[in-house]
């Protein structure tokens, strides 16, 4: 296959011929034509390192974890432990017992919500979101806001997509207790001054979670250096396995909350009057993991480091630009979402064809687009419209496929007169 | 091109999507109902007036895709002037149809529903199809809560 020169000149370090063929389901075909995947922000696919990763952990090496005397159950947790480092690693943590397991981002958040939310937060506290999370960095801390009589306050996102920092300055005060709010937006792609955040609640000694499931694919991540409390990202959209995630915590925080699910792995010594609990991570990892899950996200994070996340994210910056510039091209076409910093993500509308229709026709022509609201309906509503159009890039994308997004745009047109 | 699209999306069904028959709230209206598809979004009420057994006013309003629209509109063009139990057998044979089961045949005439029969290639839109119908029949059942497609 010919490479394209223009990519090989614009990211020399980047190769997306050769990406492409690690990834096995690229060349499948949807109804006949070439698979154009531009939903890797809802899920990405899986390069055969992973795959193999995976397969290798039940054909050599599976058994279940801190349990066993026998061989094979050192073998699975040293290979899971060893993905654990490399997640640290990954994100910079200070000390892999900040590194917590968890099923997905949704789970860790309810994890935060749930135990930290629950011991320290009262009538009259305040939790501070914005208005373009996702779900589930909203839900959970509803779900504590009842129980704990604690109140949400959001932050409001200006027409471009821009979160409105004078805004978030202001909603601070003493009442706060908590800062959760998402790195890149998944319904537009913004990626929100991260640093100034932090700095702005440090000053009044309040903690951040950062919800990273769409920056984790596209950016490198330093835990220390940002200096965040919580950071919640999800296997699966890191090119790893679906059903893991990580939940970094600063350790300090952790050890002072407790636990969240009861179970195996998660004690010290059981009696029927007391438990005591296991040091960290393992006090929130309450029965047994994801064995397999855990060593296929270490394997992906291996492939993303081959590969250079600087490099990846060059590429993927080239390629939203180009997205950006064709999609601006068709006229009946608003691009949502326009922030001056943004990653991966092209959200929009048609003036006269409902997303829904525009995602029927896509998919006849071999290309997979999220149409819908993004699990981000406040987004959908501070716009005034009921869903978009998501193509969103992963690092196996091409300008070629974002010319069959444009054709398939045209016919959609056609179809629609 | 024949990839179920030009099935899918007949001029008539573009049609009623561009112009909604019975469109708007009717404030007036004895029953009504509201469908939400939480999946995309999209959401639709139902308004009816009834004349002792027979549904002698139907309305919609809706924000919605093409298909969901179409099938809205033609609803209430058809369902106007029925029973209630011809408009809840009416939902029973145009249901058969968007899902391909088995069992159309007898029953009453679908006339222009007709056309949404290409619905059935689209697995993923036979609840932009049918979520008008299940607030229609929430509506003439007196049902309180939001539909939801299942």
């Amino acid at each position: 296959m010919a490479t394209n020169p223009d990519n090989a000149l614009r990211s020399p370090g980047f190769d997306v011929e050769r990406v492409r063929q690690d990834f096995p389901i690229l060349s499948e075909e949807v109804y006949g034509k070439p698979l154009v995947y531009f939903d890797s922000g809802a899920s990405a696919q899986k390069p055969r390192a992973v795959i193999d990763a995976i397969s290798t952990v039940y054909e050599t090496e599976y058994a279940n974890v801190h349990r066993g005397v026998h061989y094979m159950s050192q073998k699975a947790t040293d290979a899971m432990e060893a993905a654990r480092e490399t997640v640290r690693a990954f994100i910079n943590a200070r000390d892999i017992r900040e590194v917590i397991f968890v099923r997905g981002a949704t789970e860790g958040i309810n994890l935060v919500a749930s135990s930290w939310g629950r011991q320290n937060l009262s009538e009259g506290d305040e939790i501070i979101l914005s208005v373009m999370e996702h779900h589930s960095n909203i839900v959970p801390w509803q779900l504590v806001a009842e129980q704990t009589g604690a109140q949400l306050k959001v932050v409001p996102i200006s027409d471009d997509g821009a979160l409105d920092m004078d805004a978030y300055a202001a909603l601070i005060s003493d009442k706060t207790k908590i800062v959760a709010i998402t790195h890149v937006s998944n319904a537009l792609g913004t990626i929100v001054s991260v640093e100034e955040i932090i700095r702005i609640a440090h000053e009044k000694d309040v903690p951040v979670l950062l919800d990273g499931c769409q920056a984790a694919p596209h950016m490198a991540l330093d835990m220390q250096a940002l200096d965040v409390d919580f950071y919640v990202f999800s296997g699966h959209k890191i090119y790893g396995p679906s059903g893991i995630g990580v939940l970094y915590g600063k350790a300090e925080l952790l050890e002072a909350m407790p636990p969240y699910h009861g179970g195996g792995e998660m004690i010290d010594v059981v009696t029927f009057e007391k438990t005591t609990y296991a040091d960290l991570p393992f006090k929130f990892e309450a029965g047994t993991p994801h064995i397999s899950g855990i060593i296929g996200m270490g394997a992906a994070i291996d492939y993303i480091n081959a590969l250079g996340l600087k490099n990846i994210a060059a590429y993927e910056h080239d390629l939203l630009e180009y997205g950006t510039a064709k999609l601006s091209e068709i006229n009946s076409l608003r691009i949502i979402g326009t922030a001056s910093a943004k990653a991966a993500i092209l959200s929009f509308v048609l003036e006269t064809v409902h997303p829904h229709d525009v995602g029927t026709i896509l998919d006849r022509e071999g290309i997979a687009v999220r149409t819908g609201h993004h699990c981000a309906q406040p987004v959908m509503d501070r716009f005034d419209i009921a869903a978009t159009i998501r193509a969103s890039i992963g690092m196996y994308n091409t300008r070629e496929e974002i010319d069959s997004l444009v054709a398939g745009l045209g016919r959609v047109q056609e179809i629609f007169g | 091109m024949n990839d179920g699209l030009t099935d899918l999306y007949q001029e008539v069904i573009l049609d009623h999507s561009r112009n909604p028959r019975n469109f708007g709230a009717a404030e007036e209206a004895d029953r009504s109902a509201r469908g939400n598809n939480p999946l995309c979004g999209d959401r639709v009420t139902v308004f009816l007036s009834l004349d002792g057994e027979e549904i002698s006013e139907a309305q919609f309003d809706a924000r919605g895709c093409a298909i969901s629209l179409a099938s809205a509109s033609m609803m209430t063009e058809m369902i106007k002037g029925k029973s209630i139990e011809e408009a809840k057998a009416l939902f029973e044979k145009f249901h058969a149809l968007v899902t391909g089961e088995n069992g159309i045949g007898a029953g009453p005439d679908l006339a222009e529903l007709e056309t949404l029969s290409g619905v059935k290639d689209f697995p993923t839109r036979i609840k932009c199809a049918t979520l008008a119908w299940h607030a229609m029949i929430a509506a003439l059942d007196g049902t309180d809560e939001d539909v939801k497609t299942e």
